[in-house]
């Protein structure tokens, strides 16, 4: 099976995808690498407070070369701006926010998802070490996990499966699954396939998938 | 009372050999970058370094082979495509590696500083973390048992300090610091400024004096995000 299906949707239109599930006065987390993208999309009529683990809540889009501030930073390091209404704090609290449940969403990538919603997203065995981050504060902390992701590995390899080979960032804490195929949700039946990409069908996205999907009753084509 | 030392070198001229010293900052910004760089070259040997990642704050100990151990939550990028010293040397075992969420790395800070021994979260639970620590159920959910986080030092950044060791950060610089003043046994803070006493507003110290033993003036040579 080749990796890359023809009509698999871009980073940009999934991060898109994963924008209609905020809402005004939300507090959500973006984690490395293509969630980070969010903050340059998230529409201007809702307030949406960005927490980043290294103490900001209001971050928002990325600095303009001439907008930088060598200490106005996200998560991983790049330089942003900040929102009217943001605020720093230190890394006690940081987390403390975290862990006490004061983030409504967490959008993290993965390198797998199992069935029941198990978080694989920190290390690849091969490598030896990985890095974890606030990766397993937020997947046991934030109220919901949506982890934006291809749909497939590289190598084609599904990264929708039925247990996580690589190790775990956190047990059943996913609740949404955005990719460059579809939308599912992890429901207590399992799997649950609710939108596909443009031009995907719900085989196609099987056959890349491990686990037996289920096919949500009201499936239908993924809007932006 | 007055904290203030005159270079970065005096200040650390007593970290031995085997310490365990916390370094401040995050992705380089509010990290001590004089004192860190003082320290590799006074040449303590087999320190225990605590960082929330390995590749810059703590670059230049690895890197002159001071460090025996690190307790980190970064300690390499999945997604790198080159071997950072510290997995060079952690792949020849000379080099011990406890790897820990950030949040957990953060409020074991918080606890030693507040004389809590340890303390449950759900964070780790069913994951390789969770290996050969205790666990406990609290209103239907399972948490694990995490102890405190002492230090001998802590080298920490900030933007202002006066002679008592009242610090104020700003922004991002904040991020472990705080933490760290309070673990650590003897903390020296290294400062864009040093003002006199009162010249804080109260209400603006973000690390009271009480977690500070050390001022150093910074020579702002690392002060911009320096390292990324």
């Amino acid at each position: 099976m080749s990796a890359a299906h023809p009509r698999a949707i871009t980073r940009e239109l999934m991060v898109l995808r994963v924008c209609r599930e905020l809402r005004d006065g939300m507090v959500v987390n973006l984690g490395l690498g293509v969630p980070t993208l969010l903050a340059d999309v998230i529409p201007a009529d809702i307030d949406v407070l960005l927490h980043g683990e290294n103490g900001v809540l209001g971050y928002g889009a990325y600095a303009k070369p001439e907008e930088e501030d060598t200490e106005t930073i996200n998560p991983g390091g790049a330089h942003v701006t900040l929102r009217p209404g943001a605020s720093f704090f230190d890394s006690t609290e940081s987390f403390a926010l975290v862990r006490g449940g004061h983030v409504d969403i967490a959008v993290l990538g993965a390198m797998q998802v199992s069935e029941r919603g198990d978080l694989a997203n920190w290390m690849v065995p091969a490598r030896g070490v990985g890095g974890i981050g606030g990766a397993m504060d937020l997947a046991a902390g934030a109220k919901r996990v949506i982890v934006v992701m291809e749909h497939v590995t590289r190598d084609g390899l599904a990264k929708l499966v039925r247990e996580c080979s690589y190790p775990l960032t956190a047990r059943a804490c996913v609740q949404t699954i955005v990719t460059d195929l579809a939308v599912l949700e992890i429901v207590p039946e399992g799997m649950l396939l609710k939108e596909l990409a443009p031009g995907v069908s719900a085989v196609e996205v099987q056959a890349r998938s491990e686990p037996r999907l289920l096919i949500a009753p009201d499936l239908r084509e993924m809007r932006f | 009372m007055n904290k203030l030392v005159a270079s970065a070198e005096e200040a650390v001229s007593d970290i031995a050999d085997g310490a365990t010293v916390m370094l401040g900052g995050f992705v380089g910004v509010g990290a001590a970058w004089d004192l860190i760089h003082a320290l590799a070259r006074h040449g303590a040997r087999n320190l225990t370094c605590i960082q929330t990642a390995t590749r810059i704050e703590m670059a230049p100990l690895i890197e002159a082979g001071l460090v025996g151990k690190v307790i980190t939550s970064f300690p390499a990028y999945a997604s790198a495509d080159r071997i950072s010293p510290f997995e060079e040397q952690y792949k020849r075992g000379q080099i011990e590696l406890e790897l820990v969420p950030q949040g957990t790395l953060a409020e074991r800070m918080r606890a030693a500083g507040a004389g809590i021994p340890a303390f449950y979260t759900a964070t780790g639970v069913g994951t390789l973390i969770a290996e050969g620590k205790p666990t406990a159920w609290f209103d239907g959910r399972e948490y694990l048992l995490e102890r405190w986080l002492p230090a001998d030092f802590a080298l920490v950044g900030a933007l202002r300090a006066d002679r008592f060791g009242n610090l104020v950060y700003r922004r991002s610089g904040r991020n472990f610091n705080h933490a760290m003043a309070a673990a650590a046994r003897i903390t020296i803070a290294e400062v864009r400024e040093i003002v006199e006493p009162g010249q804080i507003e109260p209400d603006a110290v973000h690390t009271p004096a009480v977690y500070v033993q050390r001022v150093v003036l910074s020579s702002g040579a690392g002060q911009n995000g320096a390292g990324r």
